[in-house]
């Protein structure tokens, strides 16, 4: 008997914006220029906003930080589609997504400062607090999406993830209870190279994360995660395909962490400047600028005053941050369960007095 | 009232509370169509169907993963472990996320589900099959843990863990799932998490079981023909542990002995010890005894019962207690 081909399977790649900032106009998704305008000045934000906080930890004004540098337009571009009854479930390098979703910088500032009020989601926002504990937030979009589909709700779910996370049976569980279920979940892989000091090509031998979606019976694709009009249009057609009863889509989105892994890290002991250069060329900030000047909705005025504007926002945030007093030492008991158990109750009374 | 064995109680709960709420959904390997290896879920499937009683890929780590997930967006979940034992896969989500999420949301979002695991040993199992592993849990905060011994307190007890606001860990006793019968309402009741049960009273002694070993201790009382008064008490909830009925047993008696099918060292006989210690020391009349499984894996079948602690081993700890 000869050998039959049962399937062939292809992953795509998407770029619409190239770094000198020209358009591919046939692949372009229908877009505003107020949404393009909005979406630049959230990019501003969060990067004034890495920034301050990153010089804040230096300061001695802020713990541990994990900068997400480079990564802001997988953030934004995503972000700007979900509704506020959709739920995020993100990773720890996802403040910027957090503050695109409404999550004041003061509370992301007060978390980064070890204040868990910092993690409560706005009312009827639904951001779920950031996973410490690589990949482990993956299966809960499936869960919550799952969730979704039984109520009959409209939500999509959206969990984000690094590259190193999908070395991870989280990973294979999460997915595999998608594709079984046909839930409307998004898995969305900051691929940005690196975890911590630990280069892709040695987390699979896969030559895309975004091919791993076949063998789970959806979609992959691979984007530049450093054009926001990728990011844009490929979320929006994967949030289409969730709210249509179509299922998962896993988006890999090709990405460069221009920081360090976190604020206690050193890239430069397992990355070249040189390489570390020639992916800042490639920013996606810059080149949504040269973009959007060469279509006449940016120039040097208007530049200056986002900036500006993100610069007395984001102090403005820190003045608050700084005047919040902390937490009551009785809210680590409170919220444990819904009611105190009577062992809490006397260890507080022990800790605290009554 | 119906006559029913601990599993038929599972199943007369589960079936309860999926006809009341309809955010109540049962998942797991094998609970549908099959109705659960120890028919705790038989016949739920035909009668919610497969959107409600759902069959899961074979993944721990995914039960119980999307299983916060669903609590978390609205749902009540019921997720069972087909073994305690085969429960560890998913430790990372149940001590990482199930247990923190109101924590680490400041109550913005919580996590009403509920494990349930078939547990204990006994019943010549293959290796993993034999799991007590309810101290474990009782050392997460955030969680609950509650072991039924009968079935009376099974169906109440899973009543009042699905709708608990917060995660509850449930472990049946397997090797007594079909051991009692016992007259329960077919009405809705519950038996509260937290709450012990003063099964016999008596002065001599307090006798402390949980699960399967609250049967093994009745046979030892039986055995010891009123020799002595024990004052037996099922704990039921391993974690929030009802410490006053405990101490104000102890007060009384003076003496105490604790049995558990776990094994010795930070088993949860450990925990109520230091309890006693704190709340009744000056009563007792003896140090409190352990009658615990030894320090070692569970064995296979051949040497199981040197393993598990049985009614005379529980005698001679009541000898012990008494005559120091």
């Amino acid at each position: 008997m000869p050998k039959k081909v049962l399937k062939e399977f292809k992953v795509e790649y998407l770029q619409i914006l190239d770094e000198n900032g020209n358009c591919d106009d046939a692949l372009m998704p229908k877009i505003s220029n107020e949404e393009i305008k909005k979406m630049y000045e959230m990019l501003i934000l969060i990067r004034v906003f890495d920034q301050k906080a990153f010089n804040m930890q230096r300061q001695g004004r802020l713990g541990t930080y994990i900068q997400f540098k480079g990564q802001e337009a997988c953030q934004v571009g995503s972000a700007s589609l979900l509704k506020d009854e959709d739920f995020v479930f993100p990773m720890y390098r996802n403040s910027g997504l957090l503050i695109a979703r409404k999550q004041p910088m003061t509370q992301v500032l007060q978390y980064w400062n070890g204040d868990e009020r910092g993690m409560k989601s706005p009312p009827n926002v639904n951001n779920f607090p950031i996973a410490i504990p690589v990949g482990t937030q993956m299966i809960h979009a499936a869960g919550a999406a799952w969730a979704a589909k039984l109520r009959k709700t409209s939500q999509i779910c959206i969990t984000y993830f690094g590259d190193g996370a999908t070395s991870k049976g989280d990973f294979h569980e999460a997915m595999n209870f998608a594709g079984v279920f046909n839930l409307p979940v998004i898995f969305f892989c900051e691929n940005n190279q690196f975890a911590i000091s630990v280069p892709r090509p040695k987390q699979t031998h896969s030559e895309t994360i975004a091919q791993k979606a076949i063998a789970y019976g959806f979609e992959g694709v691979q984007i530049d995660g450093m054009d926001i009009f990728a990011v844009y249009k490929a979320t929006k057609e994967a949030f289409e395909k969730a709210r249509t009863g179509k299922g998962p889509t896993l988006i890999e989105a090709f990405t460069y962490r221009l920081c360090d892994h976190s604020t206690s890290d050193d890239a430069s002991r397992y990355r070249s400047k040189e390489e570390v250069e020639s992916w800042a060329k490639k920013d996606g900030i810059e080149r949504l600028e040269k973009h959007m000047r060469k279509k006449g909705l940016l120039d040097d005025t208007y530049k200056e005053k986002v900036l500006k504007q993100s610069q007395e926002a984001v102090e403005k945030s820190v003045t608050e941050f700084e005047k919040i007093t902390p937490p009551d030492p009785k809210d680590m008991f409170k919220y444990v369960y819904a009611e105190m158990t009577q062992q809490q109750i006397e260890e507080m009374h022990d800790i605290l007095g009554n | 009232m119906v006559v029913a064995t601990i599993v038929q109680a599972v199943t007369m709960g589960l079936r309860q509370e999926l006809a009341r709420d309809k955010s109540v959904i049962v998942l797991g390997e094998d609970v549908g169509l099959n109705g659960g290896v120890f028919r705790a879920t038989d016949g739920l499937q035909k009668e919610f169907g497969p959107e409600r009683v759902i069959d899961t890929p074979l993944a721990e780590l995914g039960i119980v993963g999307a299983s916060i997930g669903l609590a978390v967006n609205g749902m009540r979940p019921v997720a069972e472990i087909q073994f305690s034992g085969f429960v560890y896969s998913s430790f990372d989500q149940l001590l990482s996320h199930a247990a923190r999420i109101r924590m680490r949301s400041r109550g913005r979002f919580t996590c009403p589900l509920v494990l349930r695991a078939p547990y204990g040993a006994g019943i010549r199992a293959l290796e993993l099959h034999c799991e007590s592993g309810e101290s474990i849990f009782s050392h997460v905060p955030g969680l609950k843990m509650v072991v039924p011994s009968n079935p009376y307190d099974t169906k109440g007890l899973l009543a009042s863990a699905i709708r608990d606001p917060d995660p509850v860990i449930f472990y049946e006793p397997m090797r007594i799932y079909r051991a009692i019968k016992q007259d329960i309402p077919d009405e809705e009741f519950f038996v509260p998490i937290g709450e012990a049960n003063v099964l016999q009273e008596g002065d001599d002694l307090t006798l402390i079981a949980w699960g399967a070993m609250v049967k093994t201790c009745q046979d030892a009382i039986e055995k010891l023909n009123n020799k002595y008064s024990v004052e037996l008490i099922d704990l039921r909830t391993i974690n929030p542990y009802d410490a006053e009925t405990v101490s104000n047993s102890v007060k009384k008696t003076g003496r105490c002995v604790i049995t558990h099918e776990a094994i010795r060292t930070c088993g949860f006989a450990a925990e109520l010890i230091a309890s006693i210690n704190e709340k009744a020391l000056l009563n007792l009349e003896a140090p409190v005894v352990r009658v615990t499984s030894p320090d070692v894996p569970i064995p296979l079948a051949k040497l199981e019962g040197y393993f598990l602690p049985d009614s005379n081993r529980i005698l001679k700890g009541i000898e012990k207690v008494m005559s120091f």
